[in-house]
């Protein structure tokens, strides 16, 4: 295809629309060209390097009929959406842009290139048709991780390092928070704001701050795994989790479980269906039952009863039995928010901003 | 004795490490600067002792080769400053922003293979019976020996500077070259030595984030520790003593704040986390409106290129 | 043996020569990079130099992204140079930009639905005012207290960054963006955007911006008493305060004018190329000026080529990082290397070099 020619002129863009529109037909593709924009670095062992290990899967499981493109360290704003825009001009037929801030770059790229398929991570928005969202129920494992910590804790005192005050972050708390009070109904929650994703050193300090004022459990939602170091520097007294990847290298413990994001299901599966044509616009939100959240091993240093009953909610997390978010469960300041029984409406969550009843502490805002 | 459920011993021994990184970084670029060079990349220093350190460390197992590799490593990128500054006479502010762009790139590159693995651990010192005497035995006998090397290399440098006749030199060298060289002292052989010795400074405190602070290498991990010791530097107008408590009082803050945090006081995150920041300043306002001169301490000839015309 | 020899004036030849030979030099050592880390190296340099230009597939999207991008580092960078002349150093022109952003974006949300056309000149104000009173604590500090405004203006960064991701998950927060942080897309409300002026040029109102005020930082060195004054305290501040110049007016007049055009930058930025506040609203803007001032030499017109060439590398570097899977940390090293060869041969400039013995002076 004589691409090069075609997009001589002023108006490449418009052309390019039009040239889309002859690769991508519904018949399935040949061969297609996967691009994955990165808001970190690969090197930074945490969000960014499992998304990274999802496209390795996807060039694993396809070998010669795809060929995979990548571009690290893209800021969010202005500078996305060129990146976005070069990527399209080069000849991907998928691109995958991997933080909540690529939202509207990719909605506004993906409106100049009708016949690429894009797929934003975290987001909500799909204003066009070859826009689609994926995300994962990372409160799934959540809940997992509070049960343990309601078991494992001898100080009933639990700790949380939170990065920012969004409905992610918040979700999280509040299943962590759920099911360590349900296993341990006198358990108590300290939770630091670090105001920051990946800040080593600060996070370092704030597990410090934690464990100073007796925590003994810690889960984290940032990215490094300064806490889990932090935490070993007790010889054991300490537990924690490992976030985004499986952080082994802390095992057996202080990190006696995880929670690792596992990209790769979700993107085989998209460009399997976009190379044999059955590929559809989604909003994707899977967690343990479609591989998305994978509880990392649990290991010896949790008893083996607290460990079989982890792994029985895990599984019925996955057979769709149990929805950590049942009710009844009260709001902070004591109004009701799900009935005897009822489950929480995924709207809810995603739009969730406030704790449930027994946190103390306020949100920032 | 509690403060609001924050134990002050507890507190005071985890400001004292969390500002090890910065008073190591700051001590190094006071001299830099006492040499009248403004080296404005302590960040990429730091990191490239960071990435150096580890990569010692795991290498040859022991967590002090890491703190000479770290060294080593960051003082020899501080050499492309020197030469770049003392012989090609380039503009000192431009050239240490350039090294830190450098050096965060270069160190991710060498870090490519250290993600995800775990450094030879450091231990604290023995103190033995010592470490039981109430707060002053967790304040004073619970560290590693970095944080002890580190005052006592702030004591050196202050007792070089003020004692020694190397230390005058250093200081007429930062004051007037001109004079200086009218003297015979060689004003850029000294510069490049004192920029060598803040680089490898820089390298150690980065070494001590990588190795014991956070044991591990992540791209970034230094993130943003070398701005602050330059703040600490002008902070203390440039005396050694006073790079010690500029780097434990915002060390102190930000150990104070993520600690008033945990405890549950009902004060707003969002104020207690830009705090460090603030009430640095405001110190430094008062410290300089109360003396009058405070801000006027800074080397004569800081940021100002040399050549012997004469 | 080799020395050097300071030249009467410049040497006009030498200060057009130089940028080039800097160009050739980090294309030999940032080849010889590529090549270790096993790239084609003519291939990398020929991704990062001359396909966001000439590149058939990429140029006509490229090229119109170089003024994007360079046009707030010109912004900001003009305004640091003022500054930097007359021996006053504003480290914090990226704290500036962020309050800049977030003034120029409240007070447009704070009217929002508001359709007319007077939104966006009041945004513009706004921003110019925010940037301007971030930059005015530094200076009130050092002429009412003597601070050193190296460090207020540094650490005003951190604090600037604070109050953006408290602003974009408390304050300015879209209503309709479900708990999301963030605000409303500022570019996608037509009373408040910053739209590209004339289609596929990149040509925005930030851009048109850089370009008067590099004329005017030109004009006004040239023409004007206050560029005199400017001039005349960095060379020689004792003699400048004799001549009548006040140290204190002067800090507040360049602070301020480097903090306003900061925070001009940051609103074009928002309503425009960016669209929204965010928690990662900033990207840098504000220190990468710093080492475009220097590269320019402190003067509007080299400024604006260093900007130009700042912007290429950033365009061409993402090119040949997805295209031939170069990590980024290799462009932001090829970035480095290049500065350092353009600060080096800088020397050639001002300096003879000279072979032979040292003529001996007394």
């Amino acid at each position: 295809m004589k691409r090069r020619t075609i997009l001589k002129g002023g108006a490449a863009l418009g052309f390019a629309s039009m040239l889309g529109g002859k690769m991508a037909l519904a018949q399935g593709l040949e061969k297609a060209k996967v691009g994955f924009v990165y808001v970190g670095p690969i090197g930074d062992g945490g969000w960014t390097f499992q998304h990274h290990q999802g496209a390795l899967a996807v060039q694993e499981a396809y070998g010669d009929k795809v060929e995979i493109v990548w571009q690290e360290n893209v800021p969010e704003g202005a500078d996305a959406e060129r990146v976005l825009t070069q990527m399209a001009l080069s000849g991907c037929n998928i691109i995958f842009t991997t933080s909540f801030g690529f939202m509207d770059p990719t909605n506004a790229v993906a409106a100049k290139f009708p016949d690429i398929k894009f797929e934003h991570a975290t987001g909500y928005k799909r204003d066009h048709a070859n826009v689609s969202t994926y995300n994962a129920r990372f409160y799934e494992g959540r809940a997992v991780q509070g049960h343990i910590a309601g078991k494992m804790t001898k100080s009933n005192k639990i700790g949380y390092i939170a990065s920012f005050p969004i409905p992610e972050v918040i979700m999280g708390i509040n299943s962590y928070y759920l099911h360590a009070k349900k296993a341990n109904p006198a358990v108590e929650l300290s939770i630091v704001w670090a105001f920051t994703w990946f800040d080593p050193a600060k996070e370092a300090d704030a597990a410090k701050a934690l464990i100073d004022q007796g925590v003994d459990v810690i889960a984290s939602h940032t990215d490094s795994t300064a806490p889990l170091a932090e935490a070993a520097k007790t010889n054991g007294a300490v537990i924690g989790f490992g976030q985004a990847s499986d952080m082994a290298e802390y095992k057996p413990s202080p990190r006696v479980s995880s929670i690792i994001d596992n990209w790769a299901p979700y993107y085989v599966k998209r460009v399997g269906a976009l190379l044999d044509g059955t590929y559809a616009q989604a909003d994707a939100w899977e967690g343990i039952a479609g591989g998305e959240v994978e509880i990392g091993e649990i290991t010896d240093a949790v008893p083996a009863d607290v460990k079989a009953e982890a792994e029985a909610m895990r599984d019925a997390i996955a057979a769709g039995t149990y929805h950590p978010f049942t009710g009844p469960i009260n709001k902070q300041d004591g109004s009701a928010w799900l009935a005897e029984g009822a489950t929480a409406p995924d709207g809810d969550l995603l739009g969730m901003m406030f704790y449930v009843e027994g946190i103390t502490g306020e949100i920032p805002s | 004795m509690d403060l609001g459920g924050i134990n002050p011993a507890v507190l005071i021994a985890s400001l004292m490490v969390a500002s090890v990184p910065i008073i190591l970084a700051a001590i190094g670029e006071l001299v830099v600067e006492k040499a009248g060079v403004l080296n404005l990349g302590v960040e990429g220093m730091m990191i490239m002792g960071a990435i150096c350190g580890f990569a010692t460390a795991v290498g040859t197992g022991s967590p002090f080769l890491g703190f000479i590799g770290g060294a080593a490593g960051a003082a020899a990128l501080s050499l492309v400053f020197a030469v770049l500054t003392q012989v090609f006479l380039a503009n000192q502010v431009a050239t240490g922003l350039a090294l830190t762009l450098f050096g965060l790139g270069l160190s991710s590159m060498i870090g490519q293979g250290y993600v995800g693995i775990k450094p030879p651990a450091t231990g604290d010192v023995p103190f033995g019976p010592l470490e039981d005497i109430p707060f002053f035995g967790t304040v004073l006998f619970s560290h590693d020996w970095v944080v002890y090397l580190s005052i006592a290399i702030v004591a050196a440098v202050w007792a070089v500077l003020k004692f020694t006749r190397t230390g005058l030199i250093l200081r007429a060298v930062g004051e007037s070259h001109d004079a200086a060289h009218a003297l015979g002292y060689k004003v850029v052989r000294i510069r490049v030595l004192a920029i060598l010795f803040g680089g490898a400074l820089a390298g150690m405190g980065g070494a001590y984030v990588s190795l014991i602070r956070v044991p591990q290498w992540t791209d970034g991990i230094t993130a943003g520790a070398g701005w602050i010791a330059l703040a600490i530097v002008v902070f203390a107008s440039w005396k050694p003593w006073r790079v010690l408590l500029g780097a434990y009082l915002f060390g102190g803050i930000t150990v104070l704040q993520l600690n008033l945090q945990a405890a549950g006081a009902t004060i707003p995150v969002e104020y207690l986390s830009m705090s460090p920041y603030l009430i640095t300043i405001l110190v430094l306002v008062i410290m300089s409106s109360g003396k009058g001169k405070a801000a006027l301490n800074a080397p004569a000839s800081l940021g100002q290129n040399f050549h012997a015309s004469r | 043996m080799v020395r050097l020899e300071k030249r009467p004036s410049p040497s006009a030849f030498w200060q057009w020569a130089t940028p080039v030979l800097a160009v050739v030099l980090t294309m030999i050592a940032g080849g010889i990079m590529f090549a270790l880390l096993g790239k084609n190296p003519v291939e990398a340099i020929r991704t990062i130099f001359w396909d966001p230009l000439f590149n058939e597939q990429f140029a006509s999207y490229s090229r119109p992204q170089l003024l994007v991008k360079a046009g707030p580092l010109i912004l900001i960078a003009v305004g640091l140079s003022l500054g930097f002349r007359a021996g006053i150093w504003n480290i914090g022109a990226e704290g500036q930009y962020i309050m800049g952003a977030i003034f120029g974006a409240g007070v447009g949300l704070a009217l929002y639905p508001v359709e007319t056309r007077w939104v966006f000149p009041l945004m513009i104000v706004a921003g110019v005012f925010g940037g301007w009173l971030w930059a005015m604590i530094p200076a009130i500090l050092k002429t009412r207290f003597n601070t050193n405004e190296i460090l207020v203006s540094l650490l005003l960064v951190y604090v600037a960054q604070n109050i953006l991701a408290s602003m974009s998950v408390g304050l300015l927060r879209n209503p309709e963006g479900g708990g999301f942080p963030g605000s409303r897309n500022l570019s996608q409300i037509p009373a408040m955007a910053n739209p590209e002026l004339i289609p596929g040029t990149g040509m925005h109102w930030g851009v048109v911006a850089a370009f008067v005020v590099v004329i005017a930082a030109y004009v006004m060195l040239q023409r004007h008493i206050l560029g005199y004054q400017i001039k005349l305290t960095g060379q020689a501040p004792k003699a400048a305060r004799f001549a009548g110049v006040s140290p204190a007016r002067l800090v507040l007049l360049c602070m301020g004018i480097s903090g306003a055009l900061a925070g001009a930058a940051g609103l074009f930025e928002v309503a425009g190329p960016s669209g929204q506040i965010s928690i990662d609203f900033n990207v840098g803007y504000g220190f990468t000026a710093i080492i475009v001032a220097f590269l320019g030499r402190l003067n509007p017109i080299g400024i604006l080529l260093a900007g130009l060439l700042m912007a290429l590398t950033y365009i061409g570097g993402e090119l040949a990082s997805f295209m031939l899977a170069l990590p980024s940390a290799a462009i932001q090293a090829f970035q480095g290397m290049l500065l350092f060869f353009l600060l080096a041969v800088d020397l050639l400039t001002n300096y003879r070099i000279r072979f032979g013995a040292k003529r001996e002076v007394a």
